[in-house]
């Protein structure tokens, strides 16, 4: 799919998940927005998934193991079909099924419930793991924040997925440097990100979270590496596309108020308009 | 009963997987223990169904979840203490939130893993795994026992959690006559005085307390419960009614475990005297197994000493 196209999807996406979580008055708006140009491009260019399939055992998996981030995520599934985009106004309601973490019993396209950081990952290794036991060629994505470094179990999996040779397993880790309490190096440094992962015996590749030939060339050559799994550094900004929560901690978990919200749609539509008019 | 051979529950485990492991569906994990909890004659047999995870439990339990929604039938073992312990939020929201198909199979549960001491010594694992929504809990008494839980929990869907020992103990069923029902208890002895209810290696010696009560005259009804949850409510509130007296006897802490679950049945159904047998708000220590079972007061001797407190409780 085009640049612009996904582009185009992933301000969508954004206007989704400032919707669901001004709607629900709580939720993650900060990492969701900076992860919103990954997801169009797995959603929309990268991964084997059909709506109408959602359950498919040759399917690609993907995992949100930053699950705070599941108002982007629902974002791109109700973009993708899964189900009806009005429903992402009930996000975090006791009646609705879009829970404020994902849930896999309840949300048709999610592969794997998440929430408690760390262990996605290992449920992804799991995923990965299953494809070689049964020779099937899907491959399994997942998208970790910077933060959920520091939660030891990431490197219990990081040991395991070389050791295995999970090549089917491509992770990107959302490196928008900004943690509840601040800045992620200040809190508990987890960097140098990109040699750790190394060391651990990953294909590392550093790029621009909001790049698509960054994001794509990074997916194709994670595809054709034997033996491996890869590890996409992706530089990101935490907030990206509203410009009062970029780069601010304190969107992590907040909400906007009614004017907050305004003037974020506003500036996510005036985007999307200049975007239809190129 | 003396010159019957004796088997841990971990070892019957290892054949119990070792001879349903044809089932190509099933794929069997391991900490790097796989020589104590016997996985390894799992692991001869179907060596690339077998992963060693290493000295990582959390990562094994997330893991075998993401493996069991690919549709596999997932055992995941380690000690009691680790699987259930060290793993158990990973147990909570990596398996049981999501429903998965992960077979928690804890071998060393209890105060009989002995010399090791009270770091490895898990009187808790009962409390924590039964406390969790979708989780099956089971707890063999003996080698046959425990091969028809493996069964079980093969057969049945879903999250289960498998107690096992590392001491041998004797077989207590009959291997032409016994059929096991998840869910429901076994009366192994009738009487009409006192119920003891007693499971995993407690279930031998409540039936030695029979017979230690027996010589005083009193008639002790005998239920192993080897499915902890969803616990048996019938076969408890039969036995409130029918010999007004029960005695709780477990391998483990009093809060929480069998004890506690018994207690729950008789209250909301037919309230009668329990008294608990079990560890008391206290940690294990090193020992022999016999020497630790004894200090900790949890032999035939002590079930038979409860059974009649509880006896003297009757109104």
């Amino acid at each position: 799919m085009d640049n612009l196209t996904l582009e185009k999807i992933a301000y969508k996406i954004r206007k989704h998940a400032i919707d669901a979580v001004y709607s629900a008055s709580s939720g993650h708006p900060g990492g969701s927005l900076s992860i919103a140009d990954i997801l169009a491009v797995l959603y929309f260019d990268e991964m084997n998934v059909d709506a109408k399939n959602p359950k498919d055992e040759n399917r690609d998996r993907f995992v949100l193991s930053k699950g705070h981030c599941a108002p982007a995520l629902y974002g791109a599934l109700c973009e993708k079909g899964f189900f009806p985009e009005e429903d992402i106004k009930t996000f975090r309601n006791a009646n609705s099924y879009l829970q404020g973490h994902p849930d896999m019993k309840g949300v048709p396209g999610v592969d794997m419930s998440t929430g408690s950081l760390g262990q996605g990952i290992c449920a992804a290794n799991g995923m990965a793991l299953a494809a070689k036991l049964d020779n099937k060629d899907y491959r399994v994505y997942s998208i970790l924040g910077d933060g959920e470094l520091e939660e030891g179990q990431v490197w219990e999996a990081a040991m395991f997925a070389p050791h295995y040779g999970l090549d089917n397993m491509t992770i990107f880790v959302d490196f928008n440097g900004l943690q509840i309490d601040g800045d992620i190096t200040k809190v508990m440094n987890p960097t140098p990100i990109d040699k750790k992962f190394e060391a651990f015996g990953w294909n590392v590749l550093i790029i621009d979270a909001h790049n698509y030939d960054e994001i794509k060339n990074a997916l194709h050559t994670a595809k054709n590496t034997k033996g491996k799994p890869t590890a996409i550094i992706a530089k990101s900004i935490k907030g990206k596309g509203v410009s009062f929560m970029e780069n601010e901690a304190g969107w992590h978990g907040m909400a906007p108020n009614e004017e907050q919200y305004n003037i974020a749609v506003s500036e996510l539509l005036a985007k999307l308009s200049e975007l239809e008019g190129r | 009963m003396a010159d019957k051979k004796k088997i841990a529950t971990r070892e019957a485990y290892g054949n119990a997987l070792k001879e349903f492991g044809s089932n190509e569906n099933i794929v069997v994990l391991d900490a790097d223990l796989s020589k104590s909890t016997k996985t390894e004659s799992f692991k001869k047999e179907y060596p690339d169904r077998f992963i060693n995870m290493g000295i990582a439990e959390a990562n094994m339990i997330s893991t075998a979840a993401g493996l069991a929604s690919c549709g596999k039938t997932v055992f995941a073992s380690s000690f009691a203490m680790f699987a259930a312990g060290r793993a158990f939020e990973q147990v909570r929201n990596s398996v049981c939130y999501p429903n998965l198909n992960v077979k928690v199979c804890a071998t060393h549960a209890g105060i009989s893993v002995g010399e090791d001491g009270a770091t490895h010594q898990s009187l808790e694992d009962l409390a924590l795994m039964r406390s969790l929504p979708n989780m099956t809990v089971l707890s063999p008494c003996d080698a046959l026992e425990t091969k028809m839980a493996i069964k079980a929990a093969i057969d049945n869907y879903g999250p289960f959690y498998v107690r096992l020992g590392r001491l041998a103990v004797e077989e207590v069923n009959d291997e032409a006559t016994y059929k096991f029902e998840l869910g429901k208890g076994v009366t192994l002895k009738d009487g009409s005085d006192v119920t003891l209810v007693a499971t995993g290696l407690m279930v031998g010696e409540a039936l030695k307390a029979h017979e230690l009560l027996k010589e005083e005259g009193i008639r002790a009804r005998v239920i192993n419960i080897h499915t902890i949850k969803p616990i048996d409510k019938d076969i408890l509130e039969k036995a409130a009614k029918e010999t007004g007296a029960l005695v709780s006897c477990e391998e483990h802490t009093i809060m929480g475990g069998l004890g506690s679950a018994v207690a729950e049945v008789l209250c909301e159904t037919y309230p009668a005297p329990l008294v608990r047998v079990g560890t008391l708000d206290v940690f294990g220590k090193s020992g022999t197994p016999k020497e630790l079972l004894e200090q900790y007061k949890l032999t035939a001797k002590d079930i038979a000493e409860a059974a009649k407190k509880s006896i003297s409780l009757k109104k």
